[in-house]
């Protein structure tokens, strides 16, 4: 089976969850890939919630809020620019590739940026290929699972530690 | 006389910061000694593995231990102390998140390695012999624990009752602890045994905070003559106080230091580091990316800032390579 990417997108209720709405009123087909979040502002979304998201399997998380000026609560975009530029550094330095994470303003009339948007973004997280955290979780635990049977079994012997 | 209950104290991936906490009890310690029978603490006092091993399952009272779990050694001590013991008491940030030691969760077990037998400077290994976990000398066999890939939490690792947080846990929150648990007096399992709340609240130079905390930069301690009654934030420093629980009397900020984080965050917060850039980083000044990224160059190592004790504890874990 091909690998169909994960997208979390978290878009704001003023503009780009508005945005979404008219892509779709508008009949604009993109890729079916995202799975839309609203929230009231992209300033809501606290980066707790992207590491989240990837740890819970996304392959890619897609923020989407007011242009800079534009915010309903006047500042709420710039609070997330901020905070999401060193999110950006902190997820490069845990290894998560550039591009799995993506901030992008879009207008409530900007119907077609959504679908391009969208459509880039699936493109480019399909070729980095899956992320899959939870399997990563799983991988990376096989290592302690063997000696806890081993020294709760009934009659522990001495553990030979070379395995 | 009914017996005393049955303390043991173990140590793990750990400086042994923790066991020096315990002493720091001062005369203190006279009243544990007295209420408990200690029955092992590697540090302090002569028991053995097979000590804790032929004892029955449960017949500890409480097992205090520290330290994070890195090699299969620490994996099987204790594992085995969570069988024998009733209450497991996670001891120290180590224990609780990782510590200093999860720090290494950024880099691959073989690129340690690497550079502590090969490349580290004045390592004299031509041979580049690494230590092997298991080696024949003169016909017997001899084996040393193995190193995992990654530094893990105790709690991670085997189910935990009690978390005592810091580094080390200062000697009150210890006292404390220790005489909630004398007393039978115990919060719901799971509790971190230490305030829940922010260290700024009890920190002497709250009143300096200001509400919008509006930075144009970001100084490190060593840069500048920092001011001893203002705020350190607001000074510029990166102090993790309002991302991290209270209990030690916002010990560092007393001392002229920022606070680094060690208790934790608060049970409300799932990620320390995440949650501190989440309330500290919306407020700085500029609006303009590349204004943005400037203030940002003043932190050089972000995940060793944010998440300096607690790598095992951050959402994502480790660094995926």
């Amino acid at each position: 089976m091909s690998f169909e990417p994960k997208i979390v997108a978290f878009f704001c209720n003023w503009c780009t969850y508005t945005a979404a709405d008219l892509a779709g009123v508008s009949r604009l087909k993109y890729a079916p890939n995202v799975r839309v979040i609203r929230v009231m502002c992209s300033g809501r979304v606290d980066p707790q919630f992207v590491m989240d998201a990837f740890a819970k399997g996304a392959d890619g998380v897609l923020l989407g809020g007011c242009h800079p000026g534009d915010c309903h609560y006047a500042e709420g975009n710039y609070k997330t620019l901020r905070r999401m530029r060193m999110l950006n550094r902190m997820l490069k330095d845990m290894g998560i590739e550039d591009g799995r994470f993506r901030l992008e303003w879009i207008s409530g009339a900007e119907g077609e940026k959504v679908k391009v948007t969208v459509n880039d973004m699936v493109a480019k997280v399909r070729a980095l290929g899956p992320l899959d955290m939870p399997g990563k979780f799983k991988e990376w635990d096989k290592e302690i699972e063997e000696l806890e049977a081993h020294v709760n079994s009934d009659a522990p012997t001495e553990v030979a530690h070379a395995r | 006389m009914p017996d005393k209950p049955k303390v043991a104290f173990y140590w793990c991936a750990s400086c042994g910061g923790c066991e020096e906490a315990v002493v720091d009890l001062a005369e203190d310690i006279l009243k544990v000694v007295e209420a408990v029978d200690i029955v092992l603490w590697p540090v302090a006092m002569d028991f053995k593995k097979a000590d804790i091993a032929a004892r029955p399952d449960k017949s500890v009272a409480v097992a205090f231990i520290n330290g994070a779990i890195r090699t299969s050694e620490q994996e099987e001590w204790v594992h085995m102390l969570r069988r024998k013991a009733q209450v497991v008491v996670s001891f120290g940030a180590c224990a609780n998140s990782g510590g200093i030691p999860a720090l290494a969760n950024q880099f691959k077990k073989e690129d340690i390695l690497k550079f502590v037998y090969e490349d580290c400077p004045g390592i004299d290994n031509p041979q580049k012999i690494r230590p092997q976990t298991s080696t024949v000398d003169e016909g017997r066999t001899l084996t040393l624990p193995v190193l995992h890939n990654m530094v893990r939490s105790l709690d991670q690792v085997i189910e935990v009752d009690y978390y005592l947080p810091g580094c080390p846990p200062t000697p009150k929150i210890i006292m404390s602890a220790v005489q909630a648990i004398l007393a039978g007096k115990l919060p719901a399992r799971g509790t971190v045994l230490s305030p829940d709340i922010a260290l700024c609240e009890e920190c002497k130079r709250k009143d300096s905070k200001p509400a919008d905390l509006a930075l144009a930069e970001f100084k490190r301690p060593h840069q500048v003559q920092i001011d001893p009654e203002k705020c350190l934030l607001a000074q510029g420093l990166v102090c993790m106080g309002p991302a991290t629980r209270s209990g030690c009397e916002a010990l560092c900020p007393s001392g002229n230091m920022p606070c680094t984080g060690c208790f934790g965050p608060t049970s409300r917060v799932k990620d320390q580091g995440a949650k501190f850039v989440s309330s500290v980083f919306s407020n700085i000044v500029p609006k303009e990316e590349k204004d943005i990224d400037a203030v940002l160059d003043g932190i050089p190592d972000p995940i060793g800032t944010f998440y300096r004790y607690g790598l095992s504890k951050c959402i994502l874990r480790r660094k995926l390579n």
